[in-house]
């Protein structure tokens, strides 16, 4: 290991209105070593990475490229001094040839395109690190992996020394990432520093030197991989005890029967890979079944099946005993099934209409809103009324677009409506993200009102301390599939953590 | 059919074809860089107009080609900056602009109406190669502006696919983000290429009056420049493409008046219909094979918004 | 104290009616410079307009007739463009509508008046429907943009009118001039009087009317709102997405053929070439300036009209009538330029709030 980092970030601080993202963060990037990057999501890793990048200037805190310090005003600054990034979402351009995409990256003043020369320089790269790839093919042609090697290869083509990875295995097959795993191996050796940002705990253990874990925006331990082990390492990325005991919301109610039976399905993701791999759950009305897990694993693809927006390939889903898989999302609405989407302004509501044309946005059609060829629009108004009232919406008025409302508001109002329909089932994503606290406590208690009305609930979170206030049993969902499901007495950060990071006790399970 | 009918026949193809084929050239490229114009019908019928004044004012041909070719430019200017810097609709912005073009060429053009010009761009033989059986007299005995679209054509081809500078446009009506994230400035190149595209059209519509008719009419491309835009989808936006699309629609114009002089009795009406109902079809064809995407640059038609930094 | 320009999002009086007002008179200065500079009063111009269009009882007369097959067709544009779906197909749905009224006469000239019209009404529809439709359906089996359809299909649509009245539907005692026989009385809108103006602008006040409720208060007209809007939130509905499509651009087309229709049964009395002087392309800007709704698109069809039979009588003035189209293209341009400004607003800020923006 040389003695000078080939990066150094030191006191780093980022603030944006209202959170701060980064908070005094250190961070020495060496050549050869392959530095992981944990934590969970909001840790700060993403900003920090975008900061080394030049895409946001850090509020405090300085980078030196080789002991020397550096401003970056720009990607490009970032990319001169040799960083490079591969993201979670490919920047390649479909209908290129590789060739073509990574000569578009080339620093060049010349007027001709020399084609010849990209493509051998290509070949020669993909061979020494063993990415190889036919430059002249199009890139919609290619495989997911196959993609990325070419992100990756574009990288080394610009002599990038820092390689930074985003969650680069969550689109590999097992078999693809121990490829990726070796070739970054070799580019370590060949003098780059290789970061790898993952949430994947036996990943970051077999590949990484050095691992740094944040926490909350701060750095809460930076060890070599020898000086640590998973559990010390999960301790550090949760970093708290979840206290179960705290369900003074919760009072005991007994479930209902089992309203949802989702049996081993799987479904494609956008990018075309497996999103869910044998997914199965259960829940109960008046139960809420919590999932816990790091974004990104096939959350939003299990509620979007569920809506009927999305087909799954295999595998049943039964609500209320009646097989529902691959209907419309009509269909599900009118069965009471309710999505809440992460999206909320756009999916979940219209943003140019008013508050009360999205109040009756799934419901417009029947006879709560409508009357023959008709919407009855004071039906809608008073429903409307009614919503703003019972679950504090805060606005200018209930004629104004929507999209001139907060995010809290936006969120309690589509939760009011979804809630106001009495669904027999809901599954609603980080419905507190991005919300203040007396927001938070609001839905929290609709939540909890809606189990009292013996609805079914699924509730996808980030947040560990929610799901343990509010959820009945949790799922912890990895790969597509959950991974460990326990009742919320044996919640515990130990146990959590190691599902969330993909390891469990099942051999096969694991990566 | 004889040798000389023949030849007649596809002579007049490439003749006919040329109007259109300098308007596809040029929607084609503003079309790469990302942008729609809709406008290219009104932008040749001023270009005709007010190449046509100009050749007549000045006894220049070729002074009323630079004309037509300013004035395409400046139309295209409007559209570029309510489409790029206002982000407006490019479709309605589009469709204004061919109003607006029509219009403002026949209230220009009314005084010129039925003038014959002095000086038209005469047939020009090339040595040697016109000598060249059947193919020959095809090719190489145009006039001018024809051998300045075969050159055009295959400058288009080149710099599209053989220069850095073509790759950049290919790559601004795909993925902006990737051109602005190399520093290279994404609203001053569409600036350039709508432009461009607009002075090409202009020149399409001063072919149609200085060489093919020659003479001002109200209207008419007839439509010619609407032709060109579905010319530029049906040919993948690609210049070979565009030349044998341009050459198609321009013999079957030719065609048609061809069957008319022998007493073939096919309805020239319907033989008319054949580009329109022919484009459809095809682009049908090609949506059908390569299921609905890859044919049209990904960021056609959108707005480019800088992320915040 | 600070003026700040700032990102509006709420749709307030000033962008709704101010800004196309603004547009139009901004459009009436432009072009009044290009006359001045052209050596033509402005004044003078303008006036010569209106006074052509306005000032007599004939020009009214005319104007209205020019009217009439306007605002049906931006009718028909405004259903369509709701949805973002953008039919520049008007031009040949009038056509096809226009046409199949044309064959109601020819194939049973004996029909009683209250026999005849609704028959010719239904047809046209019928016939510009399907013209859309067609289209419609191309984009959602084949995902053909619904642009080049429905313009490739307006010169299909206006060449089959040719083909027809030059051949087959050519009257045989017409001096072989390209045009049917006359249709017979039972097939005539009738007329107020001895003016031209027919019952064709009854048609005007229904189907507005009509429109203007199913785009307010009717299901349908909230689902194609909402489709237009925010699809992903209309897929997320269950709104049927597909089925709206082709509904849409059947009405739209509907409505473009009854406009042919009550031309060629209002007006012209006879299929020929050029029923149409590009009533489908004007209705876009028309159904565009009226921001889609349905009353306001009669207001500016009327607007239209006017400067389209004013810019007529230009003629005497020594300018060609393709003034008038010069005028209604700028119109647009200031329109389509100006809806910048809506977005916009303009913020008067105290010292102290502007320092709380990071």
């Amino acid at each position: 290991m040389a003695d000078t980092p080939l990066i150094s970030m030191r006191n780093i601080v980022k603030r944006f209105p209202g959170v701060t993202a980064n908070d005094q963060i250190n961070l020495d990037l060496y050549p050869g070593q392959v530095h992981a990057l944990l934590g969970e999501n909001g840790s700060g890793k993403t900003t920090l990475m975008s900061i080394l990048t030049g895409l946001y200037r850090p509020t405090e805190g300085t980078i030196s490229v080789n002991g020397q310090e550096k401003k970056f005003t720009s990607p490009r600054d970032a990319i001169d001094n040799g960083i490079g990034m591969v993201h979670q979402h490919f920047k390649l351009i479909e209908s290129f040839t590789v060739a073509e995409n990574i000569a578009l990256s080339q620093i060049s003043n010349s007027f001709l395109l020399s084609q010849d020369a990209v493509v051998d320089d290509i070949t020669k790269l993909g061979e020494k690190y063993g990415m190889v790839v036919n430059p002249k093919s199009y890139v919609w042609q290619l495989s997911v992996g196959e993609k990325q090697r070419v992100e990756i290869l574009r990288m080394l083509y610009r002599n990038s020394k820092v390689l930074i990875l985003d969650e680069p295995t969550a689109v590999l097959t097992p078999q693809e990432t121990r490829e990726l795993f070796a070739n970054l191996r070799k580019m370590a050796n060949d003098g780059c520093a290789v970061v790898f940002i993952s949430h994947k705990l036996n990943e970051v253990l077999e590949l990484a030197d050095q691992i740094t874990v944040l926490r909350s925006g701060k750095v809460v331990g930076c060890f070599g991989r020898n000086d640590t082990n998973r559990y010390g390492l999960i301790e550090m990325m949760i970093g708290r005890d979840i206290n179960v005991n705290k369900s003074n919301n919760k009072q005991e109610q007994s479930l209902g029967e089992v309203i949802l039976e989702v049996n081993n399905i799987s479904a494609l993701n956008d990018v075309g890979t497996l999103g869910l791999n044998g997914m199965s759950l259960n829940v109960k009305a008046g139960e809420i079944y919590g999932i816990a897990g790091v974004s990104g694993n096939g959350q939003r693809e299990l509620a979007e099946v569920l809506a009927g927006l999305r087909p799954a390939t295999c595998g049943s889903i039964k609500f209320k005993g009646e097989e529902i898989i691959g209907m419309s999302p009509k269909a599900m609405i009118e069965r009471g099934i309710s999505y809440v989407p992460e999206d909320r302004l756009g999916m979940g509501l219209v943003p140019n209409l008013d508050a009360s044309e999205n109040v009756i946005l799934k419901e417009y059609g029947t006879s709560k809103y409508s009357n023959s060829w008709k919407v009855n629009k004071t039906a809608a108004i008073k429903a409307t009324e009614a919503i703003v009232k019972k679950f504090d919406v805060r606005m200018g008025s209930i004629f104004q677009p929507v999209k001139m409302m907060s995010g809290g508001n936006l969120q309690k109002l589509l939760l009011g409506r979804e809630i106001a329909s009495h669904p027999k089932l809901m599954i609603v994503l980080y419905p507190v993200r991005g919300l203040d606290i007396g927001a938070i406590e609001s839905v929290h208690k609709l939540l909890l009102q809606l189990k009292k009305e013996n609805t079914a609930i699924i509730l996808v979170s980030e947040e560990l301390e929610e799901i343990a206030e509010l959820a009945d049993r949790v799922g912890v969902i990895f790969s597509g599939k959950i991974l460990g499901e326990f009742p919320v007495s044996a919640m515990d950060t130990e146990l959590v953590g190691s599902l969330m990071a993909g390891i469990t006790e099942n051999k096969e399970d694991m990566v | 059919m004889n040798e000389t009918l023949l030849i007649s026949i596809l002579a007049a193809s490439i003749t006919a074809g040329t109007p259109i084929l300098f308007a596809a050239l040029g929607e084609l490229i503003t079309e790469r860089s990302g942008v729609t114009n809709l406008g290219v019908d009104g932008m040749m019928l001023v270009g005709a107009a007010t190449g046509f004044m100009a050749s007549v004012t000045f006894h220049s041909p070729w002074l009323g080609v630079g004309v037509a070719l300013l004035a395409g430019g400046i139309m295209a200017l409007i559209h570029a900056y309510l489409t790029i810097t206002l982000r407006a609709n490019q479709v309605v912005s589009g469709l204004a602009l061919a109003l607006f073009g029509s219009g403002l060429s026949s209230y220009l053009g009314k005084n010129y109406v039925g003038m014959r010009p002095e000086q038209t761009f005469e047939k020009l033989a090339v040595p040697y190669l016109s000598n060249i059986p059947i193919i020959g007299p095809v090719i190489f005995k145009q006039d001018a502006l024809v051998y300045l679209s075969y050159g055009l054509v295959v400058f288009v081809a080149f710099y599209l696919y053989k220069t850095r500078a073509g790759l950049f446009l290919r790559a601004l009506g795909e993925n902006p983000a990737a051109v602005d994230a190399v520093g290279v400035n994404v609203f001053g190149l569409r600036y350039l290429y709508v432009i461009i595209g607009g002075a090409l059209a202009g020149l399409g519509g001063a072919y149609l009056s200085l060489a093919y008719a020659p003479c001002w009419l109200e209207n008419m491309t007839a439509g010619r420049g609407w032709i060109a835009v579905a010319l530029v989808i049906f040919a993948l936006w690609d210049p070979w493409r565009a030349l044998v699309g341009s050459y198609l629609f321009g013999g079957i114009d030719a065609l048609g008046f061809h069957l008319q002089v022998l007493g073939i009795p096919v309805s020239i009406f319907i033989l008319n219909m054949m580009p329109y109902i022919f484009t459809i079809v095809v682009l049908i064809f090609v949506l059908i094979r390569r299921g609905g995407r890859l044919a049209a640059p990904q960021s056609l038609g959108l707005p480019y918004d800088r992320e915040e930094r | 104290m600070k003026i700040k320009v700032q990102k509006s999002l709420a749709p307030n009086l000033t962008s709704q009616i101010l800004v196309p007002i603004f547009a139009v008179l901004a459009s009436l200065f432009f072009c009044a410079i290009f006359f001045a500079l052209t050596g033509k009063d402005p004044i003078e111009v303008y006036s010569a307009m209106f006074s052509g269009a306005l000032g007599s009882e004939y020009g009214i007369s005319e104007t209205f007739v020019k009217m009439i097959p306007l605002a049906l067709c931006g009718l028909g544009v405004a259903v369509a463009f709701r949805m973002h779906l953008w039919n520049i197909g008007a031009e040949g749905q009038f056509y096809m509508g226009a046409c199949a009224a044309t064959w109601v006469t020819l194939s049973f000239p004996t029909l009683p008046f209250f026999l005849m019209i609704p028959a010719m009404i239904i047809m046209g529809a019928l016939a510009g429907g399907l013209w859309g439709l067609l289209a419609g359906w191309f984009k959602v089996k084949w995902q053909v943009d619904e642009i080049i359809s429905t313009l490739m299909m307006n010169y299909i649509g206006i060449l089959w009118v040719d083909f027809l009245v030059y051949g087959a539907w050519r009257d045989p005692e017409g001096k072989n001039f390209p045009l049917t026989a006359a249709f017979p009385a039972a097939a005539m809108l009738p007329t107020f009087g001895s003016l031209r103006v027919h019952y064709g602008i009854f048609f005007v006040f229904i189907l507005a009317l009509i429109f203007w409720v199913v785009f307010k208060k009717s299901k349908w007209g909230y689902e194609t709102l909402v489709i237009g809007s925010n699809p992903i939130a209309a897929k997320y509905a269950g709104i049927n997405i597909r089925s709206n499509v082709l509904l849409a651009m059947f009405i739209s087309g509907a409505l473009c053929g009854i406009a042919g229709m009550v031309e060629v049964s209002g007006v012209v009395g006879k299929l020929q070439p050029g029923i149409s002087p590009g009533y489908g392309y004007t209705a876009i800007i028309v159904a565009w300036l009226a921001r889609l709704h349905p009353l306001a698109i009669v207001g500016v069809a009327f607007l239209f009209a006017v400067i389209h039979v004013g810019g007529f009588m230009l003629q005497t003035m020594g300018m060609p009538s393709a003034t008038a189209t010069m005028l209604q293209g700028a119109m647009l341009f200031f329109v389509v330029g100006s809806d910048i400004l809506t977005k916009y607003e303009i913020k008067f800020i105290s010292s102290k709030e502007g320092e709380k923006n990071e």
